[in-house]
């Protein structure tokens, strides 16, 4: 596993500096392998990791199971990319299981998400059928804990 | 109406309470203090541990265990000990589980220390040894290890404290709170000034998984003719984060742990029963977490040392525990002004170096158990402090 990946995956503000403290190589080498990283794809971009409940209260998510058929010599990917292509789409993933694509979306209200699906998603060409669920509460994302009372339990006074 | 001091021994009175807790209790009149100060694991114990233990509790395995442990927790620690320090134990007769590492300090320093005897106690080191030995009738001694040693024990300092009546020395590598380490050819040259006579050595080495620069831990039981007067003396609280479970070993030879057993099962019966159950699961199916914790203190502690070193306060690269030793006298401060401003101006709780042993004035303790976040938060803070101070 990467290191330098590690890290910047759990904190991308990290300087150039500390990684190199941290990884022990110079940061002149850190440069290079994030310039290497961005430039073969593998480094996307930066983004920070939001509890949405807290930024934004009325914003809802919704994961999206799509049941799809499946085209000759394209598969799953004709479709996925219609549907990648929206806006209110964040992440579009291909399932092995009970269902095919699994369908991130963000929008301001419930009947939002729900008109979108119903009348961008279930009508698409090869979509047999949709089942929507509602993220009702954050517990853990990309590895970070959301709840509150995640305090340091120590006590000052130890070895 | 009773006279309190008069019913006290004057051993007991003369005991001074940790240097640690004093400056706590200046510390926690401070209200937002960030502390880098904590002498444990800042990671949960691993989740297969705390299942196991949960699964015990279903059950309603809650009765004491055998004296010394439940036989399967003393195999599964003999094969750990043979893989870690390549030594072996007989899990009937030379391992006793007990209640945290400072329990088997504890025992194994009443087993062995008779009135005037002395034991050698290596300074600044943890803060227990010493008024242990007082209360046993023994006379601590301490010697002073040097930065410019990289705070290890070496042949000369240990040879001028020898006298007829030295009874142990005490070997507290990785240090708490220098992050020093012992490595072989250190552990050799002790081991020749003590073969022949019949000095015993507690090794507490509660910190051992926690060596960095490549060169893994050695147990100075390992060194050709130690092993006979070696207690290896470590735990579960470090290593596997399990400080609350309170749970380590002593591991030594039958005659001497034959006696030792003896104060154990009076004094404590068996050690959590529960516990014991969770550090199976801990030493059997837990390496994975381990190596990822002990990694991430690993870059930890070269961001802090950094950090320090930037400021301008050197510090000796520590290679075990998880402490740096920053050298504070450039400041012009003692080791407890140093704190106490710190605290009051930037809100940043550091420990006294002094707190650790006389030897410690002049450098403070740096705990790494903290997130990458809260440590460079708390660097920022001693920076400016450190930035002010200049001016």
């Amino acid at each position: 596993m990467n290191k330098l990946l590690d890290l910047l995956r759990q904190n991308a503000r990290l300087t150039n500096a500390e990684l190199a403290a941290m990884l022990g190589i110079t940061e002149n080498e850190v440069a290079k392998q994030i310039k290497q990283l961005e430039s073969d794809g593998i480094i996307m971009g930066y983004s920070a990791i939001i509890n949405e409940e807290k930024a934004d209260e009325k914003g809802v998510t919704a994961i999206i199971e799509i049941r799809v058929t499946p085209i000759k010599d394209q598969g799953y990917d004709d479709l996925a990319h219609t549907i990648m292509a929206y806006d209110e789409v964040d992440s579009v993933f291909l399932m092995s299981g009970s269902y095919d694509l699994s369908v991130t979306i963000t929008g301001t209200s419930l009947r939002k998400v729900a008109l979108f699906v119903s009348e961008q998603l279930a009508v698409l060409d090869g979509v047999l059928s949709t089942t929507t669920h509602f993220v009702l509460r954050r517990y853990k994302e990309k590895k970070h804990l959301f709840n509150e009372d995640n305090f340091d339990e120590r006590s000052m006074v130890s070895p | 109406m009773i006279d309190y001091n008069s019913i006290i021994p004057q051993k007991i009175r003369d005991i001074q309470p940790s240097g640690i807790r004093r400056f706590f209790d200046i510390a926690q009149q401070v209200q937002g203090v960030i502390s880098l100060s904590i002498g444990e694991p800042d990671f949960k114990t691993p989740w297969a541990a705390r299942r196991e233990a949960i699964n015990i509790l279903e059950k309603g395995r809650t009765a004491y265990t055998a004296n010394a442990g439940l036989i399967e927790l003393r195999r599964v620690i003999s094969e750990y000990l043979h893989k870690f320090i390549h030594t072996e134990y007989c899990p009937d007769s030379e391992i006793i589980v007990t209640v945290g590492g400072s329990e088997a300090i504890d025992m194994a320093i009443r087993a062995l220390v008779d009135d005037g005897d002395e034991v050698l106690v290596p300074e600044p080191s943890f803060v227990c040894y010493s008024p242990i030995v007082s209360v046993c009738g023994g006379k601590p001694v301490p010697i002073v290890t040097k930065q410019e040693n990289n705070f290890r024990l070496t042949a000369k300092a240990l040879m001028e404290k020898i006298t007829p009546h030295t009874k142990a020395l005490i070997l507290p590598y990785p240090n708490n709170p220098t992050g020093a380490v012992m490595r072989r050819k250190d552990l050799e040259e002790i081991a020749e000034v003590l073969r022949g006579t019949d000095i015993v050595i507690l090794s507490d080495e509660i910190y051992a998984e926690m060596t960095y620069g490549g060169e893994k831990h050695v147990s100075i039981a390992e060194i050709d003719g130690m092993r006979e007067r070696t207690i290896v003396i470590s735990g579960f609280s470090k290593a596997f984060a399990m400080t609350g479970w309170r749970l380590g070993y002593a591991a030594g030879p039958e005659p001497i742990m034959k006696q030792i057993l003896k104060l154990h099962q009076y004094c404590i019966m068996s050690s959590p029963t529960v516990s014991q159950h969770a550090a199976i699961a801990a030493m059997t199916r837990c390496r994975d977490d381990v190596e990822h914790m002990i990694e991430e203190y690993d870059m930890r502690r070269r961001l802090v040392v950094k950090g320090f070193n930037d400021m301008g306060l050197t510090c000796f690269e520590p290679e075990g525990a998880f402490y740096i030793f920053p050298c504070i006298k450039s400041t012009g401060m003692s080791s407890e002004e140093f704190c106490e401003k710190l605290v009051h101006t930037k809100k940043v709780a550091v420990v006294p170096g002094s707190a650790f042993g006389e030897s410690g004035e002049g450098y403070v303790r740096v705990s790494y158990a903290y997130s990458v976040q809260h440590l460079q938060t708390a660097l920022a803070r001693i920076g400016e402090f450190i930035g002010e101070l200049e001016k």
